[in-house]
């Protein structure tokens, strides 16, 4: 409860929450568009070929305004993005591989800068550090207003160009045939990623700011089939991940704040793939249990009938131990029985011994008739 | 043995051991694969910490290992509901296991030698400090630790060659002939596993990427054979990594990150270069058809009208442009390389086939 007074009371921790709160919805939304365009690992390469770019404009400016180490962890993700492109499209080399060699060349890259950088004696770069795991607590006012002004624009392109960015995940050839740019929608679309990404590796840090792509985006889908309400599901999750998290690791020492988020972020992918409406595993398998015990019954009503037909008298009693032999041996048969006595359908003379009941026999004759 | 031999017999050693079971890994599209599980290995060698209380236990490795094949396991049956795709799988259970590791590092292991930047960066500079005897003799305890995993990998590499070559080429043949595929699949994720905790104290875990994927990959395109690919990979690997050691010591800069990025330039340098794959050997073929092409364009058109009056007109260079459809400039390029080639001759602005141009023209009118 402390944490949500404090996001009441506190003017720190209300910023905080409020950056992190666009940049979960910014990785959030663009994540689902990345998803369902298979691209879900891109986010894991393009922000470790973020690194190099962050401390090269460092170096080269000197600044640690975060609309420089912004500028530039985007440009490097660009890069990065291209070489990968030119690795699958000019040689055999496939995706993973690509995604593979850029993810960990450029973040080399960005060590041998970094390091460089360290046993150079200067203050200034002091911080530079917070970006591999990320830290919210040490985020400025102005490194948050950065982030929403540059997430809200994001978000604004995501929405003016919805329907086209809809059917460039969808149906690529449709649109283009419609006479969309489909290539410049694609540009477009991916250096949004980009944003969504670079923006969130001072909160997150380059090494896990892949998993606020995709995991929001993996949540979301499981509870429903619309886009429009998957990317909304997806943003919420991720402004509740990136919230609680920066929440949680500001106000306890020894947490980064990516650690945090990623946790609450599976936390919540785990529940979705549980307990999620149609998909979800738990539901899955109830119906399953469900639609084997139907079944089931069916098979032993059947069999009685099967039995029943061989007298006169179609009441005529079985041993359960006939039924079982009939079902090949297979469990279940007593519990069965009971069940379907319970519907009235058969009813025990003696011992072992079952017989129909005229309402089971009825619905055995049905039965039949429908297989 | 020097020091800085030292390192660089590690960082070799290192290289070679990654770049062999990564070679399988490029070959059969799981590369990322690498990525996670040299991820998660640190949430092995934390959980195992805390039960052993000892960082230089063995056992450390094979609960790593294990933590390896766990991750493989988890993906495998997130992707396996069919919930989410294989790739969105990875990326959801990785991340999740090394949070754990993190948060589990800093709450409660901060003051042993554990700390996340190692485990992200490595530090192969301090690596010959860290001795021990083995059989007799003062080696750095890397020293010891890579090569025993080295030689366990070109052994097993060596004993299970037929098998993984073709469960990595043809995984339905392999499953026929009853190699159990996904038992091969394990072991090799397992020895991914043991590599990367044994590489992590090196060169950290995301450089471990580096060096299972760009050499094996580089070495891709320089050939087609299975062996030849492992061995180039190892070269390509060893190379890479004496370069980086140097390029990392004259910067005074993180060895590994400097190797990672020296396999990354050797594998730019063969993506241009390569005899037949490369770059730019695919834009010289390009070019080198479009002149052939243009060639037997031009010995059709000449062949059509030899012998006939219009040839008078047809067979001149200023007129080409006219028939081909070619820019002047174009038709006078292609006329110099067809002459070139011995096959055609000029005489007087007029354009003669030699034999060879006719037998040419009538080839590429029967393909």
């Amino acid at each position: 409860m402390d944490f949500l007074q404090l996001l009441f009371t506190d003017y720190t921790v209300r910023t905080v929450a409020l950056g992190a709160a666009v940049l979960g919805m910014a990785s959030g939304s663009l994540g689902t568009f990345a998803m369902l365009r298979r691209q879900s690992l891109l986010g894991d390469a393009m922000s470790h070929a973020a690194l190099p770019g962050v401390i090269l404009a460092f170096m080269l400016t000197g600044s640690k305004s975060p609309l420089v180490l912004v500028i530039g962890a985007a440009i490097a993700g660009v890069i990065g993005t291209l070489f990968m492109l030119a690795i699958t499209r000019y040689t055999k080399i496939k995706e993973d591989s690509a995604l593979g060699i850029v993810l960990s060349v450029f973040f080399g890259f960005g060590l041998v800068l970094l390091t460089f950088l360290q046993r150079n004696p200067d203050a200034r770069q002091a911080g530079l550090n917070t970006f591999l795991f990320g830290q919210a607590a040490t985020m400025l006012v102005r490194d948050i207003v950065t982030m929403v002004v540059l997430g809200g624009i994001a978000l604004v392109i995501l929405i003016l160009y919805w329907k086209e960015f809809k059917l460039l995940s969808f149906d690529r050839d449709f649109g283009a045939s419609l006479g969309y740019p489909m290539t410049y929608l694609d540009i477009l679309l991916t250096s949004l990623l980009v944003i969504a990404i670079v923006i969130g590796l001072q909160a997150v840090g380059v090494v896990l700011m892949s998993a606020m792509i995709v995991a929001p985006a993996a949540a979301a889908r499981q509870w429903t089939n619309r886009l429009g309400l998957m990317t909304g599901m997806s943003a919420v999750f991720g402004a509740i991940a990136g919230v609680s998290g920066s929440l949680i690791s500001s106000l306890q020492s020894g947490f980064s704040t990516g650690p945090v988020v990623v946790l609450v972020i599976s936390g919540i992918v785990i529940f979705s793939l549980l307990f999620a409406g149609n998909r979800g595993i738990i539901w899955s398998w109830i119906r399953q249990q469900r639609r084997r015990r139907i079944l089931r019954l069916e098979t032993v009503l059947s069999n009685m009938f099967k039995l029943a037909e061989q007298h006169e008298d179609l009441t005529h009693p079985h041993s359960r131990l006939v039924l079982r032999a009939m079902d090949h041996g297979r469990g279940g048969v007593e519990a069965s029985l009971k069940a379907l006595e319970e519907q009235g359908w058969v009813k025990r003379i003696e011992g072992d011994q079952w017989s129909l009941t005229p309402a089971g026999i009825e619905e055995a004759r049905q039965f039949a008739r429908q297989s | 043995m020097s020091v800085a031999f030292e390192i660089q017999l590690i960082a070799v050693i290192t290289a070679v051991a990654c770049a062999i079971p990564g070679t399988f890994l490029v070959l059969r599209r799981m590369s990322m694969m690498s990525d996670a599980i040299s991820h998660t290995v640190l949430l092995g060698i934390v959980l195992g910490f805390f039960v052993i209380g000892d960082l230089e236990s063995p056992f450390l490795i094979f609960s790593a290992a294990l933590m390896g094949l766990l991750t493989v396991f988890l993906t495998e049956a997130i992707y396996g509901t069919r919930l989410v795709k294989e790739d969105a799988a990875i990326g959801i259970v990785f991340p999740a296991l090394f949070s754990i590791a993190v948060i589990l590092i800093s709450r409660f292991a901060g003051n042993v030698h554990l700390d996340t930047d190692a485990v992200l960066l490595g530090e192969l500079a301090l690596a010959p400090l860290d001795r021990l005897n083995f059989l007799g003799l003062d080696l750095p305890r890397g020293l010891v630790i890579m090569g025993t995993i080295l030689l366990v990998n070109v052994v097993l590499t060596g004993v299970f060659y037929k098998e993984l070559k073709l469960a990595t080429f043809d995984r339905a043949l392999a499953a026929a002939l009853g190699f159990a595929p996904a038992a091969l699949h394990y072991g090799l994720m397992a020895v991914v596993s043991i590599t990367a905790v044994g590489a992590f104290d090196a060169v950290g875990s995301i450089l471990v990427v580096a060096l299972m994927i760009a050499p094996p990959a580089a070495a891709l395109l320089l050939t087609n054979r299975l062996d030849r690919m492992l061995v180039l990979a190892g070269l390509i690997a060893a190379i890479s990594a004496v370069l980086g050691y140097w390029f990392a010591r004259v910067l005074d800069a993180n060895i590994a990150g400097s190797m990672a990025t020296m396999t990354g330039i050797v594998f730019i340098t063969i993506m241009l270069l390569a005899p037949e794959k490369g770059i730019l050997s695919l834009i010289r073929r390009k070019q080198k058809q479009r002149w052939d092409f243009a060639q037997a364009m031009l010995t059709i058109h000449l062949l059509n009208h030899e012998g006939t009056e219009a040839a008078e007109n047809e067979n001149r260079v200023d007129h080409l442009w006219e028939h081909l459809r070619w820019q002047p400039n174009f038709a006078e390029e292609v006329v110099r390389y067809a002459e070139r080639k011995g096959v055609v001759r000029r005489r007087q602005g007029r354009l003669f086939l030699t034999d060879n141009g006719r037998d040419l023209a009538k080839q590429a009118m029967t393909h």
